[in-house]
């Protein structure tokens, strides 16, 4: 029983990431019938934007401390934080501290900002034409933006920490009554599922409570009849791509303390989170949350040792067999609406 | 006993009765027209006919054998060549490679694996479908691509390459709809004359009552998913069920 | 002439031209001159040449005619290397049962892959069939290890039996004796060209199936797979059953995939997992495009263009290009070689990826469209006279 519990926590995180992506795609694919392999690249630089903020927080001057001598009888030199300087030590290092929170601050404006560059530059000129191209050309912007990033901040993966105080584990087990150390689950997990389902639940009121949503739905079921009613559907697209690409960059700003981000996270993810849209079905915003979901779970079952002993490798397939089973028997996924993308 | 024998057919879309209990024969070798207002259930019915639909109740005899569960390319094979309301044509493809397909899928059947040999070479094909385009009078089009076509052109296209596969029953769906006057006379001499000339079945549904009262040798009204009445078109002219389903459209 | 129009002909020797005088054309500057880093023509450069050349053209089949575009096609080339070492671990070294094998056992692999995937169309195949090739990858890195020896790759050893193979037997992958490896050297003044067994065996490979791949255009098959592309609905109210075609175009495709695999085993023998990844199918996927989807030429131009290219450009580095830039005032030197550094060396993909963008968006028809439209500027001039004879007809 605590196992279970302990994998079905375990699947959360990750689920919370297949779902944040596969929204941003959904919402894509829903409003402006584009299928973009460049998401998980959104995803890999708000990994990045925390990186960025970790630096940019850290930056530091030196100085010659007269006082102090080094072992060879110098004035030692003493670097120290210009956030530290300006804060002073105490509330400086714990700005340092929340590097990664404070980044999501960072990431907003400047994800929408790619977002936008991304739409009108060039999604814009592929509405158009066939989704085979858009695909090519969006896989060859993936691949710049990851050459770029890597260009930047080199190829190994750079731990970013969390703050403090999330640090350690969290022990469920006790709280369930079981014993000690059962089920711990470390804080930011909790962190990231609750702001995951904080995300989620403002895209799903956005386009619920919202005359802008409103629109926006009805242009996903229908464009073409939308544009006739002279709303200039257009532009909320182009919006709509820029919340896409936000939500994909504070998917990725989050998860950097649980995998230190790399410039090839983004197509790992990538992979994955379209199998979780086929699955969730093609268009539908509430079938790509509870596959994202569904599947982070059962992937993190497949690699219980009791599993793995019955069926070994499981755990490194699962996901593609229960998408291809999916694909087969329901062709729709388990929420899409018929006809969405099956020319 | 007609060619094709449609009995009892019905069909359901979640509340809404498509078609009610469809009888209908058509007999070799006559224009049919199957007519009636919109959502009478024309195009379901026809989409039961070619394997895209299978209906809830009933039975479809083409010739003695039953189409219902066969997909639409082995109805095709069994003789039923269909015409779409827009023509549907290989727009990427030549005029005459538009033409040499059915002529292959007339000889060689849904599937063969022709890799090898070359296009060129298969003369027998290659005359059928050069005299099927100049039967046509498009010859001089062969090598345009079809998607360049006038409208007109396309839909003589289409109905050569339903032609060159020598069906024994054509189907049309409204194959004058949207064309300008001249381009439907066109299209009705047309149909006229492969009638004269060739021993096939011809099936129309039509809204445009000049096409229908031009060609066809006895006509189906059908209201509601149900036929009203099958007759010759002179007899449908004055029919009062007939004004009824039709004008009183208009009468409400 | 070979059952082919003059066209067809013409292109088919040219073809034959460029690969059997490779490596005099790819070894244009003298081996001690500075220029001799534009120099390609090494017998381990030249097979990649042409074995990406046998998968992008087999590729070219399922893609450029049916329109169908496979993300998974790496999983193919993957399994072809497998088989073959396998073959020269057990039977023998010799390469001619290890590329027939890798063959076949590509080809029952794309049946069973092709045969689930091609249920769907669209988008929804190439998902499929990226799920399925990431699939194979995860187990050939995991729990195949057996058969795959996971992370190090298969590798042949001393230890293998070998069956057919006698004691004291090459110990090198051969051709009834003749080692892949082997190579004469021709110097000629400066010059230096390089001439391998291995090269010209796949060399030749490649053109048998380059002439396959022109046979199988010109066939009927060939024009019903392009009008699978053109119009499904059409296909199936004309009696033609679209499934077993675009299948028949899968698995040939497939099996020029496990050919290459094959090959690519057969002249280094050793294989790994990471042949089999996504972005390895997007290599295939981006020579096609680049070269010209449904051309001929097209996908071989791309092979060739990518794998030189990525040589040639990972090659140079900051004092490549400072030696290039050296004629400049010193500050603009620094400043062009900073400009230049990311798109070089290291830097490769991004200029590939730009690359790639560039040509999907402005040039959907790859450098055989780019060719085209540059004959025709070239042409307009002089044919003034010409155009009086009203729009050319395409040729058949």
């Amino acid at each position: 029983m605590d196992a279970i519990l302990l994998q079905l926590l375990n699947g959360l995180d990750k689920g919370s990431a297949y779902a944040l992506i596969a929204l941003g795609l959904t919402l894509i694919f829903g409003t402006l019938g584009v299928v973009n392999f460049a998401h998980g690249a959104l995803f890999m630089i708000g990994a990045f934007c925390a990186v960025t903020m970790q630096r940019f927080l850290t930056l530091s001057y030196e100085t010659i401390d007269e006082t102090k001598k080094d072992f060879l009888g110098n004035p030692l030199k003493v670097s120290s934080t210009y956030v530290e300087s300006w804060f002073g030590p105490n509330i400086g290092s714990t700005i340092i501290d929340w590097a990664v929170p404070i980044a999501i601050v960072m990431a907003v404006p400047v994800m929408i900002a790619i977002g936008f560059v991304m739409e009108r530059g060039l999604i814009k000129h592929f509405y158009k034409r066939p989704h085979a191209d858009q695909i090519l050309v969006t896989f060859g912007l993936a691949i710049v933006l990851q050459e770029i990033i890597k260009y930047f901040y080199g190829a190994n993966p750079i731990p970013t920490p969390a703050p403090d105080m999330f640090r350690g584990s969290f022990d469920f087990g006790v709280l369930l009554g079981f014993d000690p150390n059962a089920i711990i689950y470390p804080y930011w997990r909790l962190v990231y599922f609750a702001f995951s389902a904080i995300i989620i639940g403002a895209v799903f009121a956005f386009l619920q409570f919202t005359t802008f949503g409103m629109v926006v739905r009805a242009g996903m079921a229908d464009r073409e009849t939308v544009g006739l009613l002279g709303i200039n559907i257009d532009k909320r697209f182009t919006i709509m791509f820029g919340i896409a690409a936000a939500v994909a960059g504070l998917a990725g700003v989050m998860y950097a303390p649980i995998n230190s981000p790399n410039y090839h996270m983004g197509m790992d993810f990538l992979v994955l989170s379209f199998v979780v849209v086929v699955v969730g079905g093609m268009g539908s915003l509430p079938g790509a949350v509870l596959a994202g979901f569904m599947l982070g779970i059962l992937e993190s079952f497949a690699s219980m040792n009791e599993v793995k002993d019955l069926l070994p490798g499981i755990d490194q397939i699962i996901i593609y067999v229960v998408a291809i089973i999916i694909l087969l028997t329901r062709p729709r996924g388990l929420m899409g609406r018929k006809g969405v993308m099956e020319e | 006993m007609g060619i094709l024998e449609v009995k009892n057919v019905g069909k359901r879309f979640g509340g809404l009765q498509a078609l009610g209990d469809v009888n209908l024969s058509i007999a070799e070798g006559s224009v049919h027209a199957i007519i009636g207002p919109n959502g009478a259930g024309k195009s379901t019915l026809l989409n039961c006919l070619v394997g895209k639909l299978i209906p809830d109740t009933g039975s479809v005899m083409f010739d003695g054998q039953s189409v219902l569960g066969r997909k639409p390319y082995e109805i095709n094979q069994m003789g039923i060549s269909r015409v779409f309301q827009t023509p549907e044509i290989f727009g990427d493809l030549t005029v005459m490679e538009n033409m040499l397909i059915p002529c292959f899928a007339k000889r060689d059947g849904a599937f063969e694996l022709n890799a090898i040999t070359r296009v060129v070479n298969q003369h027998d094909v290659i005359d059928k479908a050069e005299a099927m385009l100049s039967d046509m009078n498009m010859i001089e089009k062969r090598h345009m691509h079809a998607s360049s076509l006038s409208r007109g052109d396309k839909r003589r296209l289409e109905i050569g390459m339903c032609l060159a596969q020598d069906p024994r029953l054509l189907l049309l769906d409204e194959p004058t709809a949207g064309m300008a006057r001249a381009d439907t006379n066109n299209t009705i001499d047309l149909l006229k004359q492969i009638s004269d000339e060739r021993d096939i079945t011809i099936a129309i549904i039509e809204h445009d009552m000049h096409v229908v009262f031009s060609l066809a040798q006895r006509i189906t009204v059908l209201a509601q998913g149900t036929p009203l009445v099958e007759d010759t078109p002179d007899k449908i002219k004055g029919h009062p069920k007939v004004r009824e389903a039709y004008l009183g459209e208009t009468a409400h | 002439m070979f059952g082919l129009n003059t066209k067809d002909t013409t292109l088919l020797l040219i073809v034959a031209m460029l690969t059997m005088f490779a490596p005099f054309i790819l070894n244009p500057f003298p081996a001690d001159s500075a220029m001799a880093q534009f120099n390609a023509g090494y017998p381990d450069l030249m097979q990649r040449f042409v074995i990406f050349g046998i998968f992008a053209i087999g590729f070219n089949i399922l893609f450029g005619l049916t329109g169908y575009l496979s993300f998974g096609h790496a999983a193919f080339l993957g399994v072809g290397s497998y088989s073959a070492v396998w073959m020269m671990k057990l039977l023998t070294m010799n390469v001619i049962p290890a590329i027939a094998l890798s063959v076949i056992v590509a080809g029952l692999f794309s049946v069973v892959i092709g045969y689930v995937s091609l249920r769907r169309s669209g988008i929804y195949f190439s998902i499929l069939t990226l799920a399925f090739a990431q699939m194979s990858f995860n187990l050939a890195y995991s729990v195949l290890t057996p058969i795959t020896n996971g992370e190090t790759g298969l590798q042949i050893s001393l230890s293998d039996p070998r069956i057919l193979d006698g004691a004291g037997a090459a110990r090198y992958p051969n051709l009834f004796g003749a080692e892949m490896n082997d190579a004469t050297t021709l110097f000629l003044g400066g010059w230096s060209f390089t001439f391998s067994v291995g090269y010209y065996v796949c060399a030749v490979i490649m053109l048998l199936c380059f002439y396959l791949s022109v046979r199988i255009f010109r066939s009927p098959f060939g024009m019903m797979l392009r009008a699978v592309k053109s119009n499904q609905q059409r296909m199936n109210y004309t009696g033609l059953n679209t499934k077993p075609y675009t299948l028949a175009a899968f698995v040939i495709s497939g099996m020029y995939a496990g050919l290459a695999g094959g090959l690519l085993a057969a002249m280094d023998p050793l294989a790994g997992a990471e042949r089999m990844q996504w972005t390895a199918s997007g290599e295939v996927v981006l020579m096609t495009i680049l070269g010209g989807a449904g051309t001929l030429i097209g996908p071989v131009l791309g092979a060739g263009f990518i794998k030189y290219f990525e040589n040639i450009f990972s090659k140079i580095n900051d004092s490549v290009l400072h030696s290039w830039f050296s004629f400049m005032p010193d500050g603009i030197e620094d400043l062009m070689v900073t400009l230049v550094h990311p798109f070089v060396g290291k830097g490769w993909s991004l200029t590939l990826g730009i690359m790639f963008m560039l040509v999907v968006t402005f040039l959907p028809g790859g450098l055989v469209e780019g060719g085209q439209r540059i004959g025709r500027l070239l042409r307009r001039k002089p044919a003034k006279d010409d155009s009086a004879s009203g729009k050319t007809e395409p040729a058949e």
